[in-house]
């Protein structure tokens, strides 16, 4: 279990996220890979404090704070999903095109 | 140690490519949780135990009001019909090879310092220590940043518009009284265009 181990899972985690938000119709789907890459993340800085911080406090505190952001953008993403959907009708990305080129 | 860090690796990245091509809706959101537990679980090995018990407790969660909204949104009932919808799949797929292979050349070739965290330190009463202390700032925000968050949530996701409720049409009142309504601020979607209510394939 060294660092580099640990930040491929991670480069991995979020090169899943990545493929499934681009990929993924649904906003349901897109966010869940949303959270993918931000799980990603979360591994590859909880493997840089333990490897290579040497366990100062403030590399948790960053964690903390992408896990504070990822429920915000869950919640705020949530909430856009349903008023996207009271407004048009949408629950696809195709459905909503209107600034479409 | 190392086989459980393999363990844990492994299934969260089995179970995390697996939520893309399930075809059930909960089961998705329950394959995310174990993607997320297994994460958690190797925090715990990295010796960030609150970081990783903080994450199993917030992950569970957030993954059950996830399913939630699955089943609100997902006109799939129990998975009967085929829940694969992608568009530019190609596109998608090399875009994640790329950014897999992007950050794999950082890891690999980076040239990060070598400092391990102590395993008889007390990480954890650390943490608590500069949360409190030289975090200061950065807890408070956190916190009034959830309060923002919970406000804006429930504001985008009300039912009332600006002009009245969303089922009463919700329109713009007019610019003299008894005149026509404006149609420009019309907040229920406009004339034709915008309907785009997508009947999934298979129903």
């Amino acid at each position: 279990m060294t660092l580099v181990t640990v930040l491929l899972v991670a480069a991995v985690l979020v090169g899943i996220g990545v493929w499934g938000a681009l990929a993924q119709q649904t906003f349901v789907m897109i966010m869940m890979g949303i959270e993918l890459m931000v799980n990603g993340a979360i591994l590859a800085g909880a493997g840089l404090w333990a490897f290579a911080g040497g366990g100062v406090p403030e590399g948790q505190v960053l964690v903390i704070v992408a896990m504070a952001v990822m429920a915000v953008e869950m919640a705020i993403g949530f909430a856009l999903v349903v008023a996207v959907y009271r407004a048009r009708q949408a629950d696809m990305t195709e459905g909503i095109s209107s600034l479409k080129g | 140690m190392t086989a459980a860090f393999a363990v844990f690796s492994a299934a969260a990245i089995w179970t995390g490519w697996r939520v893309f091509r399930t075809d059930s809706m909960v089961r998705a959101s329950f394959l995310l949780l174990a993607s997320f537990l297994n994460v958690g679980a190797i925090l715990v090995l990295l010796l960030a135990e609150y970081l990783g018990t903080a994450l199993l407790f917030m992950m569970t969660v957030e993954m059950v009001v996830m399913a939630l909204f699955m089943v609100m949104f997902m006109m799939n009932p129990a998975g009967l019909n085929p829940m694969t919808m992608v568009h530019q799949p190609r596109v998608a797929l090399a875009a994640g090879a790329l950014t897999t292979a992007g950050l794999g050349a950082v890891a690999v070739a980076g040239d990060f310092p070598d400092a391990p965290v102590d395993p008889a330190a007390a990480t954890i009463r650390a943490l608590g220590v500069e949360l409190l202390g030289g975090s200061m700032l950065v807890f408070e925000t956190a916190g009034v940043t959830l309060l923002a968050t919970m406000v804006c949530a429930v504001i985008l996701s009300s039912a009332r518009g600006r002009y009245g409720d969303d089922d009463e049409g919700s329109v713009a009142p007019p610019l003299e009284p008894g005149g026509d309504h404006r149609p420009e601020d019309d907040l229920v979607a406009d004339g034709g265009g915008g309907h785009g209510h997508m009947h999934h394939g298979g129903h």
